[in-house]
């Protein structure tokens, strides 16, 4: 590999790696509280608020499902004004978050119920309000669920973020569009495409085993 | 009616505390119904303080919701719930939150959390409850060797078998000194030798610490083990309720019989079926036997005193909670009335139940 590639790659890797993390953060911030929301406020939930359950629902389901070239440009107002401008990877972050957040709800929302609702019954039998509920049987119980499906949402980012790379937000998929694909330079198409591969494969491998260790259950080592 | 079945009668009646202190739990006229079915219809129980109530029913027949009433997982549509003296019907959540703290409970399978240690699990009622972490692991510490898992402090409950789960669960219920155990269906997914060694606990718990417990089951046998009163539950109605033993003897409702058969001798298949209604050669009388009853030369003095001969055709005697029950199959010549009749008032003097099947009609 010659040293301009490097020179090109190790920036982009760089970007890629920012939108991802910080996409990811604010999905998992805001994605988690939703997911549980969604739950709890459900007919039969800990928080049974039917109305405001429909509501949050069509809501996050509005956001999963415009394609998200499309929520690419049209959210271009909103991120000129939290960030003042519509280019570059800060840019770039508004939508991939705005994506992520449904994404990682819906996701957190399976996991959630995913928890043996004998276990809430336990804890409410002993006394437990709504807090003891979520601080102490959903949550714990349901984090080796939420541990992969957040390296499911953080896979997802990688290839969000490439395409947001159209609109030169910087990054890897920034980098395989100009050169591999606007300029014809194969060869660095290829190398962004192996990075890419490289990269998800080493996510996905700390997913597993993150989700792995979480899990106390026995569950997701008898899945694997 | 002669004077055990009086006597009976007198026992089966509303229970009293001999210190005369209220029922721990006490339910009056609970109905709930669930859209069209009814769970519960008019159901009038109470529980003493430091007795065990076995609650059996078939599956359907009320018992889950019977006992989510006492600690308000589920609130009845009508009727008055008390429990420890206090009412609970009409309760929010958060005036019921305190109140089951007081009130342990055990299920069918566990419900233990997963993520949690042993210790864990245990002392999440205690947390609950705002106890420090110092208190709660003498607490613990203390629990753990009740249930004699000590060495299992730091396991998870996927690495236990399904006893060690329910001893954890037990121990779980008891971390807040509850005022009263619910046990729902507590034995159902384990197996008979298990089964014994968790009642066995469970009664240990009830004499050593004397806690009121209520359990549910759909087996016969664990109300047998462990239980001083039973109530039998069919379609949401309280159908029998008394003292194990006479229940174990007498039998009064459908559901319980069914409910014993597996229990109770019966008369041979190939007897049961030559049997016709009325008096005969070969009359078939059914006895129970309660008690000193059980010890009785009761053919010999049939003999001597009527001059009846009966033969023994099948029957067995058990022990239940201390007490001989049994039941006897006897054959009467039934031909002379008088003599028949004698004979089977001879035995209502000495037996608790005495009933003609019909008589046996030889193959022709």
């Amino acid at each position: 590999m010659s040293s301009t590639m490097l020179e090109l790659l190790w920036p982009s890797l760089l970007e890629t790696a920012i939108m991802t993390v910080a996409a990811g953060s604010v999905s998992l911030a805001l994605g988690l509280p939703i997911g549980l929301l969604l739950v709890a406020t459900d007919r039969g939930g800990i928080w049974e608020r039917v109305l405001l359950n429909r509501l949050v629902g069509a809501v996050v389901n509005a956001g999963r499902s415009i394609p998200f070239i499309i929520l690419l440009v049209a959210v271009i107002p909103l991120t000129r004004l939290i960030v003042g401008t519509s280019i570059g990877v800060a840019a770039a972050i508004v939508p991939l978050s705005i994506a992520a957040i449904p994404y990682y709800a819906r996701i957190a929302e399976l996991s959630f119920r995913e928890v043996d609702p004998g276990l809430i019954e336990a804890a409410r039998a002993m006394g437990g309000n709504r807090w003891t509920i979520v601080s102490e049987v959903l949550v714990p119980e349901a984090l080796p669920g939420l541990a992969a499906g957040f390296t499911v949402t953080l896979v997802t980012l990688i290839g969000a973020s490439a395409m947001a790379g159209a609109v030169g937000s910087g990054g890897l998929g920034d980098l395989a569009i100009r050169y591999g694909y606007q300029r014809f330079e194969t060869d660095v198409m290829i190398v962004v495409v192996v990075v890419l591969i490289a990269l998800v494969c080493a996510l996905q491998w700390v997913g597993d085993k993150t989700a792995m260790r979480l899990d106390k259950s026995g569950r997701f080592r008898a899945e694997r | 009616m002669n004077a055990l079945t009086g006597l009976l009668g007198a026992l089966t009646a509303e229970p009293t505390d001999e210190a005369g202190r209220p029922p721990v739990v006490r339910l009056a006229k609970v109905s709930k119904r669930f859209g069209a079915t009814t769970a519960l219809d008019d159901v009038s129980l109470s529980i003493q303080r430091g007795e065990v109530l076995g609650l059996i029913g078939r599956s359907g027949a009320g018992k889950s919701t019977l006992i989510r009433c006492l600690n308000g997982l589920e609130r009845p549509d009508g009727g008055e719930v008390e429990v420890d003296g206090r009412s609970i019907v009409g309760l929010g959540e958060r005036e019921l939150q305190p109140l089951r703290r007081r009130i342990g409970m055990i299920f069918q399978h566990f419900n233990l959390l997963s993520a949690k240690t042993v210790a864990d699990n245990i002392a999440l009622p205690l947390k609950i409850e705002g106890q420090g972490r110092a208190a709660r692991r003498g607490r613990v510490a203390e629990l753990l060797d009740l249930i004699g898992l000590a060495d299992k402090a730091n396991a998870y409950p996927a690495q236990l078998s399904g006893g060690q789960k329910q001893r954890v669960g037990i121990a779980r219920a008891l971390a807040a000194r509850p005022a009263l155990l619910l046990s729902d269906e507590a034995t159902s997914a384990l197996d008979p030798e298990t089964t014994d060694s968790i009642l066995a606990l469970l009664k240990d718990i009830n004499r050593a610490l004397g806690l009121t417990i209520l359990l549910i089951t759909h087996e016969m046998g664990v109300v047998r083990a462990i239980a001083d009163r039973v109530a039998v539950l069919d379609e949401g109605r309280i159908v029998e309720q008394g003292p194990v033993w006479r229940v174990f003897a007498t039998p009064r409702a459908a559901t319980t019989r069914s409910l014993l058969r597996a229990f109770q001798p019966t008369l041979p298949e190939a007897l049961a079926a030559r049997l016709a209604p009325g008096r005969g050669a070969r009359s078939v009388v059914k006895v129970v036997v309660v008690g000193e009853q059980a010890r009785e030369p009761l053919l010999a003095e049939l003999a001597l005193t009527i001059g009846a001969r009966a033969s023994l055709l099948h029957g067995g005697v058990d022990e239940v909670q201390g007490r001989a029950v049994g039941a006897l199959f006897l054959e009467l010549d039934g031909r002379n009335e008088t003599s028949f009749a004698a004979a089977v008032d001879f035995l209502r003097q000495r037996v608790s139940e005495v009933e003609t099947l019909g008589h046996v009609v030889d193959d022709a």
